[in-house]
């Protein structure tokens, strides 16, 4: 039930048979890619209105209500004048990196979309090396950010770019650690084979205390990692107005800003795939009839709300913890996240090694 | 007493993550519990409750001349309340007239408020020994024309209360 596989094939076949080889494989990438971009897009504008409700709910505001009912229209129209604002030239900066340095952010974040599995068969291209892939990738962001502080020729963006750099590279380790955990409960860095052995049980639940210790390290650094919330240094507003994206003006801050909302999502997409069963519905261990009811929720809806869910927990995070300094950051990661993450991995490896996960 | 140190120090290592954990959680229920409760919201939308719309005590709007019920102000034209003013917005134009009595007193003609100059210190409702001035609540002060932000307090036809016809 709900499989997308004939579907896709359906399109594909039906490319080949009406044209050569060459062009139908230029419409189905040039139909991926719009896809791809219009999800993104979308999605990106909403989550900033997810934030911006969910942030006013937890300060006793009301958040935006004019555009629209209950302001469901309001970053359309933010969209709308940010496309119209000048975008301003700054004098001695470097022009060619200057205007790369978005682009760079935004192709990071979109490159990672590709290899998530949204439901069976909605995934543009599901690599052996998933897992790596989307580390690799959400991970030359930072090159991006590192540039855009460079170039804009001002105090503060250098700042905000160097204080990313370090948080970025630190928090790599840990993201990477406890993603090695659920690698070596799934014995696979594939997503498709990841989800499938969650069949009989999320990995969350499957694999005791470190399964959720993991979790909880993995939204740590993964926050950090997408620079807001409590870390979000790189733009500390009070100390450095804006950080990186000081000096950029209109779209090109816009994509700065939409990425950072992608990433959120990435980050959220991983940790709905590794731990929370993906786009698997709830099961419940021997309940036939409730498992069935759960089946006919569709697996695109399984998978956006789990990963709501996560978004909804880094929102909660974001606008309740205080910033950290950059020592304090430095130190969470290092004295604190590492060894506890390296001992889990250890114990998870040895719980794996004697089976002892369902 | 090394080994000791070294004890006390992993103990510590550990209470300082169980503190931190307690501690964010203990913030992250209260914000939890306020998005949980929509009647914690505080901001109100504002053009669609005008009607019911209730300015808290001491809310300084526009200055206004105190008249009772037979239009009667309690201004003596002291002129306290313009000197004490640290913008001059207020302006008080008297005439003199002569009493029952033969002497010639000063009566308010007109009491002109700039609400344009106004910083809204309050600083002329207690200088007024006779308690003839207070701020009302009303906050819309938007016009289209500066003339209309210069105000002429005291109604027409009014009177004082300290002049005895």
């Amino acid at each position: 039930m709900y499989d997308f596989t004939p579907f896709i094939e359906s399109i594909t076949s039906y490319l080949n048979e009406n044209l050569s080889p060459f062009w139908a494989g230029l419409i189905s990438m040039v139909l991926l890619g719009v896809g791809i971009l219009l999800f993104y897009a979308v999605l990106g504008l909403y989550l900033v209105y997810a934030e911006r409700k969910i942030c006013a709910r937890m300060q006793n505001r009301m958040g935006p209500n004019r555009v629209g009912p209950g302001g469901i229209f309001q970053t359309i129209a933010d969209l709308i004048k940010l496309l119209l604002k000048e975008l301003i030239y700054i004098r001695n900066a470097d022009s060619l990196l200057f205007n790369i340095a978005p682009f760079i952010v935004i192709v990071a974040s979109i490159m990672a979309i590709g290899a998530i599995p949204f439901a069976k068969g909605l995934q543009a291209v599901d690599l052996n090396i998933g897992v790596l892939y989307i580390l690799a990738i959400s991970s030359m962001g930072v090159i991006g950010i590192l540039i855009a502080g460079w170039a804009s020729n001002s105090k503060y963006s250098v700042i905000g770019a160097m204080r990313s750099g370090a948080q970025v590279i630190s928090y790599e380790l840990s993201v990477g650690l406890a993603l090695l955990g659920i690698i070596t409960f799934a014995g696979s860095m594939q997503f498709s084979e990841i989800i499938a052995s969650q069949e009989d049980g999320w990995w969350i639940f499957k694999g005791h205390i470190p399964a959720m210790i993991a979790f909880v390290i993995f939204l740590i650094a993964g926050t950090a990692e997408t620079n807001r919330g409590p870390f979000d240094l790189a733009e500390a507003e009070s100390e450095l107005t804006a950080g990186f994206h000081t000096e950029y003006s209109g779209i090109k801050f816009a994509f700065f800003f939409l990425a950072e909302y992608m990433n959120m999502f990435i980050i959220a997409a991983v940790a709905t795939t590794l731990w929370l069963g993906g786009w698997l519905p709830f099961h419940l261990f021997r309940w036939g009839a409730f498992n069935t009811v759960m089946d006919f929720i569709p697996p695109v809806f399984w998978f956006f709300g789990k990963a709501a869910f996560v978004i909804y927990l880094m929102m909660w995070f974001k606008w309740t913890f205080p910033r950290l300094r950059i020592d304090q950051l430095l130190a969470l990661e290092w004295k604190y996240l590492l060894p506890i993450n390296l001992m889990n991995l250890i114990l998870i490896a040895f719980l794996t090694l004697m089976k002892w996960h369902f | 007493m090394a080994l000791l140190k070294t004890i006390k120090a992993i103990g510590k290592y550990f209470y300082d993550i169980y503190d931190g954990v307690t501690s964010l959680a203990r913030g992250m229920k209260v914000t939890g519990s306020y998005f949980l409760k929509p009647s914690s919201i505080v901001t109100q939308k504002y053009p669609e409750n005008r009607a019911t719309l209730k300015m808290f005590d001491n809310f300084k709007g526009e200055l206004m001349l105190i008249h009772d019920e037979n239009n009667k102000h309690s201004c003596n034209v002291c002129n306290t309340c313009a000197r004490r003013c640290p913008n001059g917005s207020i302006e008080i134009i008297y005439k003199k007239v002569e009493g029952a009595d033969g002497r010639t007193k000063k009566v308010l003609d007109k009491y002109v408020y700039h609400l344009e100059t106004c910083s809204f210190c309050g600083l002329c409702v207690p200088s007024c020994d006779e308690f003839a001035l207070k701020f009302d609540e009303e906050f819309e002060h938007a016009v289209f024309d500066r003339g209309k932000l210069t105000k002429v307090l005291n109604k027409p036809g009014s009177s004082s209360k300290a002049t005895k016809e």
